[in-house]
């Protein structure tokens, strides 16, 4: 964990911004706006945040899947908002993704030994004599048997075909995994068995992964490091213990003291303690001018009283308030 | 818990499909005491909804089979007439769905849809029970309640159509409520909301609540006791703090460890419950677990009965007490 594998600077992605020949003025929506954060190579870097945060479009617009509206995505050295066509198309089996809905991101007219099979075929990994044999062995990598290469994706259950969109973003040979949600679909007694997988192919693999998730308790087991987001904004980034045992950012704390723990003791205590949100995310099309938190911030008095600062005009800078924790808050500059 | 409200008892419910029948509810029983919440867990598939849709007889019968029986207030909800059922639902039973954004009718005002089963059922004039409707929306928790009594479900977000059923549900003060996967759509901020507010509801108007959820996270900061479903059966019944501290059906065990914790943090893997669950047209005839179980033995080859570990925790396991 030395080299930033991934560097995003200031990525933006603003979706219906003005275009085409009358310009006429439309409705902007800040999906993310001005997000800076490095992935470091061989490490899991969890993304967490409530539906709508923009957290899906930075994974989408990090890998592409989306031309970034403002900002640099350097992976090793190279800026892949720049490229296109097909000096990007030649890059894109470097970095994969794993969807989150494995009834949908399955071709259900494909037999499985050719959707695991596309992108070794595609990107010419292999000669094609060789391609079955290949499939054969990354089924059996991520838990399935050889068998199973001739069926369709019907006949396998969730947590199976999650298997199989593992295999199919192996089979490109990654470094750079941008996992999206991929056990939010599935039951809670096969959520593990993926997570293990995971884990597992990343040790054999040297994988790096961008994991994306709403649930805290399953990135915090996963990941290295957390990013926290809110409205289109990371608010907080830090390794994962520090996020939990010492969170900065009122957003992340009141996030964390609303997670169940099932546990009923611990959740009678932290009843007490419990910071409930009101209100709800504004809309990203009309996000707050200051703060975008600042809508709902129990903390935004202490803020004005101790700092002179009105949250809902002045926008925290994202900072390094302790060494390798960042966090974009006026309580910290 | 001295008087039981709701008894449901062995309860079937069975679909015949042209590949065979598919024994959704495979004869549950429980028990639901005055101002309790009963939280009923399971995977998908595990036919908790199920179970207490066909509460509510809201599966059409020509699709489904149901035996056993319901006691509710002195009847079998099971054999009552469609009108009288119709007397029941909404009124002393009450159901809020898993989705706000499709159970709330979209071409109507919220107000309006509020005030239906009052009216309904009350036979008050409608300017009164438009005051009742105001005062619900009010109760949970939603602003200018006057101004917002006629707007349409677009104008509300997730977890306001989550609260407007709730008020819905709570209309006629029903003496139950049953909550489908409440939550299960909304952000955990919101989650801790819906959750705090039927809490309160149920401390203060004194209803009983039936929680189904797949997170036991809920279950333990909700429940007052936890039936823990699997393939159409119950397998564990307890105290909620009992089943968290000294569960003892494998399945239970299994589903608590298999959980990442946001508490602490290791970095062994997560015990996995390996393989899935069984096909419920070909039901097993031994253990339904058997298959995923590692403490399985010769016995479990028989469905397991009835084990009481005390007078209010009890497990269906051949194990039972000994793991």
């Amino acid at each position: 964990m030395t080299e930033p594998l991934v560097q995003v600077k200031n990525l933006s992605m603003h979706f219906g911004q003005a275009s085409g020949f009358l310009k006429r003025p439309q409705r902007v929506v800040k999906a993310v706006d001005n997000v800076s954060l490095d992935v470091f190579e061989g490490e899991t870097l969890g993304l967490v945040g409530e539906s709508g945060c923009g957290k899906s479009t930075l994974g989408r617009s990090i890998l592409q899947l989306y031309k970034p509206t403002a900002g640099t995505v350097q992976y090793r050295g190279t800026d892949l908002v720049q490229l296109e066509g097909k000096a990007l198309r030649k890059m894109r089996n470097r970095f994969q993704m794993i969807y989150q809905d494995p009834y949908a991101s399955l071709n259900p007219r494909m037999k499985i030994a050719d959707i695991i099979g596309e992108p070794m075929y595609i990107h010419q990994l292999h000669p094609r004599s060789e391609i079955r044999a290949e499939v054969e062995k990354i089924l059996e990598m991520v838990g399935l048997t050889r068998e199973f290469a001739d069926r369709y994706p019907h006949e396998f259950s969730g947590g199976q075909r999650q298997r199989i969109g593992i295999a199919r973003a192996l089979a490109a040979q990654p470094d750079f995994i941008v996992a999206d949600e991929p056990i939010s679909a599935l039951d809670v007694s096969i959520q593990a068995q993926i997570i293990n997988l995971m884990r597992n192919l990343q040790s054999q693999l040297k994988l790096t992964y961008l994991f994306i998730a709403h649930d805290l308790a399953v990135v915090r087991h996963i990941s290295d490091r957390m990013a926290v987001m809110y409205l289109g904004k990371v608010m907080e980034l830090t390794d994962s213990n520090s996020i939990y045992e010492n969170p900065l950012h009122p957003y992340t704390q009141s996030l964390l003291s609303a997670i169940p723990i099932p546990d009923p003791e611990k959740e009678r205590e932290r009843e007490a303690n419990r910071v409930l949100l009101e209100g709800e995310v504004p809309s990203p099309e009309n996000p707050p001018k200051g703060c975008a938190f600042c809508t709902r911030c129990p903390r935004k008095q202490e803020v004005l009283k101790s700092k002179q600062i009105d949250c809902s005009t002045q926008a925290p800078q994202f900072t390094e308030a302790k060494p390798g924790h960042w966090t974009a808050c006026h309580l910290y500059t | 818990m001295d008087e039981a409200l709701l008894e449901v008892e062995d309860l079937h419910v069975h679909f015949p499909t042209p590949d065979g029948v598919v024994q959704a509810v495979n004869g549950i029983s429980y028990s639901l005491g005055k101002q309790e919440i009963l939280a009923i867990v399971g995977e998908s598939g595990s036919g908790k909804s199920v179970g207490v849709l066909s509460l509510l007889r809201l599966i059409p019968t020509r699709d489904c089979e149901v035996q056993g029986s319901v006691h509710f207030e002195g009847r079998d909800l099971l054999q009552l007439s469609d009108a009288e059922m119709r007397e029941m639902r909404g009124n002393r039973i009450a159901m809020v769905f898993q989705d706000p954004m499709t159970s709330l009718n979209p071409v109507l005002r919220i107000g309006d849809q509020i005030q239906e089963s009052i009216i309904e059922h009350q036979g008050i004039s409608e300017k009164v029970a438009k005051g009742r409707a105001i005062e619900l929306l009010a109760l949970v928790g939603i602003p200018e309640a006057e101004k917002r009594y006629r707007h349409y479900p677009h104008q509300f977000s997730g977890g306001m159509r989550q609260r407007i059923m709730i008020a819905a549900g709570l209309a006629c003060e029903p003496s139950v409520l049953i909550a489908d996967e409440p939550t299960t759509a909304l952000d955990v901020t919101i989650q801790a909301q819906i959750i705090d507010l039927v809490k309160r509801l149920c401390r203060e108007i004194g209803m009983s609540v039936i929680w189904i959820t797949h997170d036991l996270g809920i279950v333990a900061g909700l429940a007052d006791r936890v039936a823990v479903m699997y393939a159409g059966k119950i397998v564990e019944f307890a105290p909620v703090d009992q089943l968290f501290k000294t569960p003892q059906h494998p399945y239970s065990k299994g589903l608590l460890n298999s959980l990442p914790r946001l508490d602490t943090r290791s970095e062994k893997p997560l015990e996995a419950i390996e393989g899935l669950p069984p096909n419920l047209i070909h039901y097993p005839t031994s253990c339904p677990f058997l298959e995923r179980c590692s403490y399985k033995t010769e016995q479990c080859q028989t469905p397991p009965e009835k084990q009481s570990i005390s007078t209010t925790h009890e497990v269906w396991c051949h194990h039972a007490g000994k793991l």
